[in-house]
């Protein structure tokens, strides 16, 4: 990445440059009050800035000129504040321009424009639609930060809160027809967790699925290979499941969020399998083939989670009591993984898929369960073992004391009186 | 015992009445008496006694087993692993997965991912170490991370081949 | 005994037979306190013992240090019950080795003619404690790794040698592999050889002095008992007793094996040295980081060492110019040491 480093190497003369080179629009600005006045306070932390741009690059004009009518002359190509609509094109002047973008960051991507103008955003704002996002509404103005930087209102953490800000509004969304429970069901979600809870930054925000710039909700044919896109072998068994060409014709979305919810993706269990709460029952009456098959996956996967949980407890009270079995436990790991085989298998709707890994955790829970079972008759054996060696001592005691006393009865164990004595 | 010392008997009152030439123990079972005690003694030293040295017998015995493994495992025969092919090898109480990538060529590395502590696995298609569990990629050379995930490199193991065995033991 | 007199026509077992013969012990309140030192000798026999059963299966390697303790816990047959007692009794020798010291300091037994004997158990005192220390790090486990280093730290602090003591100690600039080297070679090889020569010089100064009677009492109007069989009848009794205890420990709370050491992992939260240098450690831990111009724990060391210097000195300035002991001053040292040395225990524990 050296264009970060060439531009700081060039920061200093930069500033030499900008204070050599006028920016007389701040200069004015800085001096005014209230929203005249904002953008000049802003733009001190703006990505822009700190790249040595300056407000005449976006908005045109003379920086140099301390005249308003020479400095905010149109001829001089001074747009003043921009329409709505034609912000996302004033942008992608620079962010289009691919040897412009390579002065300060070859990498970058130059292409959000063009998939803006495929999303619905860009669509409805081509259309006339100026209350949809534009490029400022998310990326913020004045005071843009880079995705990374945790202030960003598009960093990872703080994206669903940008996208609910309209989103998320009744309002807003009324004249749409969107609904606007997103971003409270995601809220609830293990993504969300992941993200916030435990700080897994790879874990998916909006723009994860729906795509930021090209913004649309994934169409039918597109959900399980977006979920699968992390998810990879769950999209695979799904995919050639007989629930895919099902789901696929079905309305309302298919796919994987037609189990796992879209933006509700809670932590599955065997409790969408089976019980009152289940997701097979939507379409599997009982006693059919699909609620028999779903029912007996949910004992399967219970009953490896129990013998499992059942193992670690007699191998915990075993390692109490000091018996050594951190090898039994170790397998148990081996078991767990079982475990996960198996819930992954059930993605292919194929029983015989989902007994291969039970059977195989099972045999571990068993093997486990036996180790544990076997350091606690281990600890019996050693504790009636001292039993028997402490009545021994016992009775060595005891005889050893009546010896004693047998032998001094007599009194022949005190030394002769006056004899010698050592100091 | 007597108060002051002196030999002679001892503060029982029943003894002194003995010596004086009561009601006396006939010899034979005082005698019976002390042989008692006398087993009970030995007896109980010489069980004690054995009590201590039958563990110590069973421990001079060396086990059968050969021992769990330390720094270092066994990773199979060179024969059993063909090149570009993988296998998950118990290092400690860990995975390990071990990857022949060519004839002569091996590489080893701790199998838990770096995500959220899936095993991970070789893939052959693709020549890159993967996770199943939210598809995170690493470099088979180096173990860093490629896509996906995981926020940390894999663990490397060294690997070298003794005769016609493959040996994995942790790096210095 | 058959036996015995055909050995007798060979060796002069005369000082045997004089000792199984004559040896008295005086009877009075504080007998019970003679048992100590029998107790501490038996319980360092049952540490050689184990110990050597232990190093069969040992192996004194960074690389395979920690697994073959493991594999003795787990797969040789009674190696739990061999390792747990080895442990267990190190504890207990070196609790009843002071037991034994201050025993020895309340009945005013240094005072002439016995300080040598004092001298040579206060070096075997040192030396237990230097036996516990290096036995420590030898499972090589995130405990023992830690405390070793803790350990060596606070010696180079000590003034002027302190780096070098360090250095050697550890067989390098950090705890690692040299160190186990060395600590295998001083606990199994160059301790026990030092200990059974003072070991040695101790128990036959008592056999040729004999049993120290308290200066409250007189000499030759105090009761004696027969060592032979008498008394030793008794110290079986109270052996057994300490076997009995050493079994139930290790069967009961059998020693834990603990984690492999990482010498790349932070210390474990709350690091601290096995109890018998807590009370030290705690010391230190309240000394500030400066005194006037002086660096805390250097203070703190060279303080405990004159205090060892001091203590050791015991029978010189323990008694007055006629020999006789300065039974107040003595039994207040001894009482001020004990309680510092328990109250300063309690307090690195719970602190």
């Amino acid at each position: 990445m050296r264009a970060p480093a060439i531009v700081l190497l060039l920061a200093p003369l930069a500033l030499l440059g900008q204070q050599a080179a006028k920016n007389s629009c701040l200069d004015c600005h800085s001096a005014l009050d209230g929203a005249a006045q904002r953008p000049s306070l802003l733009s001190k932390t703006d990505v822009h800035t700190v790249n040595g741009l300056g407000c005449a690059d976006c908005h045109g004009g003379d920086r140099t000129s301390d005249d308003p009518s020479v400095a905010m002359n149109p001829a001089k190509g001074f747009i003043g504040k921009p329409a709505r609509t034609a912000i996302p094109k004033l942008c992608a002047r620079c962010h289009s321009d691919p040897d412009f973008m390579r002065k300060f960051r070859p990498q970058q991507r130059v292409d959000q424009y063009e998939l803006y103008q495929t999303s619905i955003h860009g669509k409805r704002l081509a259309s006339g639609d100026y209350t949809v996002a534009t490029c400022i509404d998310c990326h913020s103005v004045h005071d843009i930060r880079q995705v990374k930087d945790a202030l960003a209102p598009v960093h990872p953490l703080r994206l669903p809160e940008t996208c609910g800000r309209c989103h998320a509004d009744s309002q807003k969304m009324a004249k749409y027809g969107i609904p606007t429970n997103q971003l409270a069901d995601y809220r609830t979600s293990v993504h969300w967790n992941a993200l916030k809870i435990r700080g897994d930054l790879s874990a998916p925000n909006c723009a994860s699925c729906h795509g930021n710039h090209g913004a649309k909700p994934p169409q039918v044919e597109s959900v399980a290979a977006v979920c699968g896109s992390c998810h990879v072998p769950f999209g695979q068994l799904y995919q050639k499941s007989v629930h895919e060409p099902i789901f696929s014709a079905a309305s309302g979305g298919g796919g994987c969020i037609v189990c796992h919810s879209n933006h509700a993706i809670h932590q599955p269990s065997t409790a969408m399998l089976e019980g009152p709460n289940a997701v097979c029952s939507r379409c599997h009456d009982p006693g059919t083939p699909g609620a028999n098959a779903a029912a007996q996956m949910a004992t399967w996967i219970d009953g490896l989670d129990s013998s499992l949980k059942q193992s670690e407890a007699v191998l915990t009270s075993a390692e109490k009591y000091g018996m050594e079995v951190s090898d039994a436990q170790a397998r148990i790991g081996d078991g767990r993984e079982n475990l996960v085989k198996a819930r992954l298998a059930l993605h292919s709707m194929q029983l015989s898929e989902v007994k291969k890994p039970v059977d195989a955790g099972m045999a571990i829970a068993n093997e486990t369960l036996r180790a544990g079972q076997a350091a606690l008759r281990e600890k019996d054996f050693r504790r009636w073992g001292l039993a028997v060696s402490v009545l021994l001592i016992g009775i060595a005691i005891f005889a050893i004391w009546l010896l004693i006393r047998r032998i001094e009865i007599k009194g022949g164990h005190w030394r002769d009186a006056g004899a010698p004595v050592p100091k | 015992m007597d108060q002051d010392g002196r030999q002679g008997c001892c503060g029982c009152e029943k003894s002194r009445e003995a010596l004086a030439g009561g009601a006396v123990a006939s010899p034979n079972s005082e005698q019976s008496r002390r042989s008692l005690l006398s087993w009970l003694v030995g007896g109980g030293v010489a069980a004690s006694l054995i009590s201590f040295l039958y563990p110590v017998i069973r421990f001079l015995n060396p086990p059968h087993v050969t021992e769990a493994a330390v720094d270092e495992v066994s990773g199979g025969k060179v024969a059993d692993l063909k090149p570009n092919s993988g296998k998950i090898v118990r290092f400690g109480s860990k995975p390990a997965l071990l990857v022949r990538v060519s004839d002569i060529e091996w590489k080893a590395f701790s199998a838990v991912c770096t995500h959220l502590n899936c095993t991970v696995q070789y893939q052959e298609t693709t020549h890159q170490i993967w996770c199943a569990c939210h598809n995170g990629t690493y470099d088979l050379m180096t173990g860093r991370v490629v896509s996906g995930p995981p926020p940390k490199p894999l663990e490397e193991f060294a690997v070298r081949v003794r005769g016609d065995e493959v040996v994995i033991s942790r790096r210095a | 005994m058959k036996a015995a007199s055909w050995l007798g026509e060979r060796l002069d077992l005369s000082a045997v037979r004089e000792l199984i013969e004559h040896k008295t012990v005086p009877v009075h309140s504080a007998t019970r306190w003679y048992y100590f030192g029998g107790i501490t000798l038996f319980l360092f026999g049952i540490q050689v013992m184990t110990g050597i059963l232990l190093m069969l299966y040992y192996r004194p390697t960074v690389a395979e240090a920690f697994e073959s303790v493991r594999f003795i816990m787990t797969r040789v047959e009674f190696g739990w019950l061999i390792r747990s007692i080895h442990s267990w009794s190190a504890n207990l020798l070196i609790f009843v080795a002071f037991v034994h010291m201050f025993s020895v300091v309340f009945t005013h037994a240094y005072r002439r003619p016995r300080e040598l004997t004092w001298l040579s158990g206060i070096a075997l005192l040192g030396l237990m404690l230097f036996f516990g220390f290096s036995g420590y790090l030898l499972p090589w486990n995130k405990i023992s790794y830690f405390a070793t280093k803790v350990g060596t730290d606070v010696a180079a602090n000590a003034p002027f040698i302190g780096p070098a003591i360090a250095r050697f100690l550890r067989g390098g600039e950090d705890v690692g592999a040299p160190t186990l080297t060395r600590f295998f070679a001083f606990h199994v090889m160059i301790l026990p050889l030092c200990a059974a020569a003072l070991i040695a010089v101790h128990v036959l100064m008592i056999q040729k002095q004999g049993m120290s009677t308290p200066p409250w009492l007189s000499a030759s109007s105090v009761r004696q008992m027969r060592f032979f069989p008498n008394f030793f009848l008794r110290e079986l009794m109270v052996w057994y007793c300490a076997l009995a205890a050493l079994g139930a420990l290790a069967a009961i709370f059998p020693w834990e094996l603990g984690e492999k050491a990482d010498p790349f992992a932070s210390a474990p939260a709350g690091i601290r040295p096995e109890w018998y240098f807590l009370a030290q450690f705690y010391t230190l831990k309240l000394i500030p980081s400066h005194v006037l111009i002086f660096e805390g724990e250097i203070l703190g060391i060279l303080g405990f060492g004159l205090l060892a210097a001091a203590w050791a000195a015991l029978p010189f300035w323990g008694v007055d110019r006629l020999g006789a002991a300065r039974t107040r001053l003595v039994t207040g040292a001894g009482i001020v040491m004990v309680s510092y040395l328990a109250v300063f225990t309690v307090l690195g524990y719970i602190k």
